[in-house]
Formats: structure tokens, C-alpha cells, sequence
């Protein structure tokens, strides 16, 4: 998929959150070796020393560690994986009532909506 | 990481003009750094001063630790905004000229750029267009093997897929201990592959900051920001703006 940028927010932010999302939603599998730091950032169209960056702060949540000589992985600890899913999900749901708030939906009516979209 | 380039108070007059006044940065080794700035900002001779081009009447100017100098050319690859190749040579006796006169010069990663951009290495640059000679020029310049590239405007006369293919050949070319400097007014374009910007206002550098701490400190793009902080920067588009205002 091709990498897409919002202007406002710093990219090394959006570029830890993509790679996260890849991981969770399996396009990068526990176990998997990542494509090196070159790679990516050509790929995303980003700074190396970013894309550097963003690999470390994966590994620093022990989402992907690095063999020495072999490069970057997965984990194959799922159960970290799972949390970091699980983390993703509440940040969009709390960003979805913050969006709703704003526009002036509240409480129930929240749920009545969701409700209705997913039927 | 070392310091590669250290103007100290650095000036440069021409006759009663200033066009740097008493400029003062460093820049380390490992970094893509955007030059940035209005036009006529000084962007461009503080570029050709890097390059030994034009000289300071005061301060000092050090790349690699090296006053500007032999030593210093040599650590240099330089793109002008101007084509300063022989039009009726072709790609591939331009490619050679480069090869004698650079040591640092890999022609296989020459060859492979000009493949892969499907540029026809035994035509005549005067038969190419405008932006495959761009194209041609900054294949060269990025195929030596240099401490600091110092581009000066590579994207401006290309159309957005060339331009896509123009950053995608600097970061793949980009070693990790060299800098690029690229100065260029199409911020938007380019401000994802940079790590760094200098802004450059009225002979001044008025400064020097991350991309992504411009972006969370003021939540917008540089592009953005630079258009909100210069954008009457310019003293005579200012006055012409502010005639309009006037009229109405």
C-alpha cells in the first residue's frame, strides 16, 4: 500500500503508526524480517534517519527486534502484538467519540448510530 | 557525526549590496538538509560560496574542516541551477569527462540511473528535453561518491513523476555518513525527505530547526509555516501587495 502523509503531524509519529499497523494487521507476520532501513524509506519516501528512528521506537515497545547480523523482525511474542492491537483500537474509538463530541453527538445517540451502522 | 559544513560571520557584499550578513551555522555529517528561502534571499551565493565560486569579504567558511579550497572541492558534488554542460557532447562522453575528472565517480551507478530512467546515453544533451537534461545533470552529480552533495533547485523544471523518481534516486544514492543540501523554493515537495531545514531571509539565516519539531511544535507542515512566517518576505511584493490593498 502506498505510504500517505498528513502535513500537520510530525512523520516520524505517522510512520510509527503505519509500521505498527502493518504489524498488527499482518502484512509484516510474527517472526517476519523487516526490509531495511533503506528500503522502507525509500519506499515510504521518507528521511533515513526517520525511518531509523521509527525502528528504533518499535523495538524500544518490543515489537520488532534486531538480530545482529541478520536485521530486523517481528516479534514472535504475540501476546505483544495483540496488546499493541488492542491499543490501536481504543486510541480509534476514543479519537471516533472525540470526533462525534465535535460534532455535537452525545452519549447514547453515539450508540444508537454505531448501532444502526453496523446492521 | 562531525561537523562537515561551519560558516562563522560570514558576509558577502556585491558593491553596496549585502548578500549574507554575518551568517553564522553548522551542519553535521548523515543529514538531509533543506536550504530554504524567498528568492533573492542569498540562498544561491551562499551555495556558490560553499563551492569556492564566490569568496567572503569576512568570516570564515570550513567544510570538512578545510578553509574552501582544493580539499574542499574535492569532498563536494555540486548540482547548479544552471546547465553547464557541453549541449553538444552526448550522455555518455559527459559521463566519461566525469569519470576523469572525479576519482570518486561510479560510472556503474551512472549506467544503472541512466537505465532505469531510459535515458539514451549516445544522444547529444541538445537532444534531449528540458527535464531529462535535469535528469542527466543530477544522475551525475549523485552518482560520485561525496562527503556533501550540495543541490542547488533539482526539482525545478521537472513534472511530479520525475520529481517522485528525482527523491527516490536521492535517497537511494544517500549514504548515511555523507549530507545533502538542497535548496529549493517547492518546500512541499520535498519536505518528507528532509531531516532538517536552515531558513534563509533577507541575508540572513534567520533559522535552523527539525522538520518533524516545526511540524509538532506548530502543527503544520514546513511548507505551511514558511508561507505563514515569509510570506511577505519579499520587500517589493510586499509593497505591490499592499498597493492592491490600497486601491480597494
Amino acid at each position: 500500500m502506498a505510504w500517505e502523509f498528513d502535513s500537520n503531524k510530525p512523520i516520524f509519529i505517522q510512520v510509527v503508526e503505519r509500521l505498527q499497523n502493518d504489524i498488527v494487521t499482518g502484512v509484516y507476520k510474527p517472526g517476519d524480517k523487516i526490509p531495511s532501513v533503506r528500503e522502507l524509506a525509500m519506499a515510504a519516501g521518507v528521511n533515513p534517519n526517520t525511518m531509523q528512528r521509527a525502528l528504533q521506537e518499535l523495538e524500544h515497545t518490543g515489537l520488532i527486534y534486531t538480530n545482529r547480523t541478520s536485521g530486523k523482525f517481528v516479534t514472535d511474542n504475540v501476546s505483544d502484538i495483540q496488546r499493541a492491537n488492542e491499543s490501536a483500537v481504543d486510541k480509534t474509538v476514543k479519537k471516533f467519540v472525540e470526533d462525534m463530541k465535535a460534532l455535537d453527538v452525545k452519549g447514547e445517540e453515539i450508540l444508537e448510530l454505531v448501532k444502526g451502522a453496523i446492521k | 557525526m562531525s561537523t562537515l559544513i561551519q560558516c562563522q560571520n560570514v558576509t558577502k557584499r556585491y558593491g553596496n549590496t549585502v548578500a549574507l550578513d554575518n551568517v553564522n551555522f553548522a551542519v553535521e555529517s548523515g543529514h538531509i538538509v533543506g536550504l530554504l528561502g524567498p528568492n533573492g534571499s542569498g540562498k544561491t551565493t551562499l551555495i556558490k560560496l560553499l563551492n569556492g565560486l564566490l569568496v567572503q569579504e569576512e568570516g570564515q567558511i570550513l567544510v570538512g574542516g578545510n578553509p574552501v579550497g582544493v580539499q574542499s572541492k574535492a569532498m563536494i558534488s555540486y548540482l547548479p541551477d544552471i546547465n553547464y554542460l557541453d549541449m553538444s557532447k552526448t550522455v555518455e562522453n559527459i559521463a566519461k569527462t566525469f569519470a576523469l575528472f572525479y576519482p570518486d565517480f561510479d560510472m556503474n551507478r551512472a549506467y544503472d540511473m541512466f537505465n532505469r530512467l531510459r535515458i539514451d546515453t549516445k544522444k547529444p544533451l541538445k537532444h534531449l528535453s528540458k527535464g531529462t537534461k535535469e535528469k542527466v545533470q543530477l544522475v551525475l552529480v549523485m552518482s560520485r561518491r561525496a562527503q556533501l552533495y550540495i543541490l542547488d533547485e533539482p526539482i525545478a523544471g521537472v513534472d511530479p513523476a520525475a520529481r517522485d523518481f528525482i527523491l527516490k534516486v536521492i535517497l537511494d544514492n544517500y549514504d548515511s555518513n555523507a549530507t545533502i543540501l538542497i535548496s529549493t523554493h517547492l518546500i512541499a515537495d520535498i519536505e518528507n525527505i528532509l531531516d532538517q531545514v536552515i531558513f534563509i531571509n533577507d541575508s540572513h539565516i534567520v533559522g535552523q530547526m527539525t522538520v518533524d519539531d516545526i511540524r509538532a511544535n506548530n502543527g503544520m507542515s514546513v511548507d505551511a509555516y514558511f508561507r505563514e512566517n515569509f510570506r511577505f518576505a519579499d520587500p517589493a511584493l510586499r509593497a505591490f501587495m499592499e498597493d492592491g490593498k490600497g486601491e480597494n
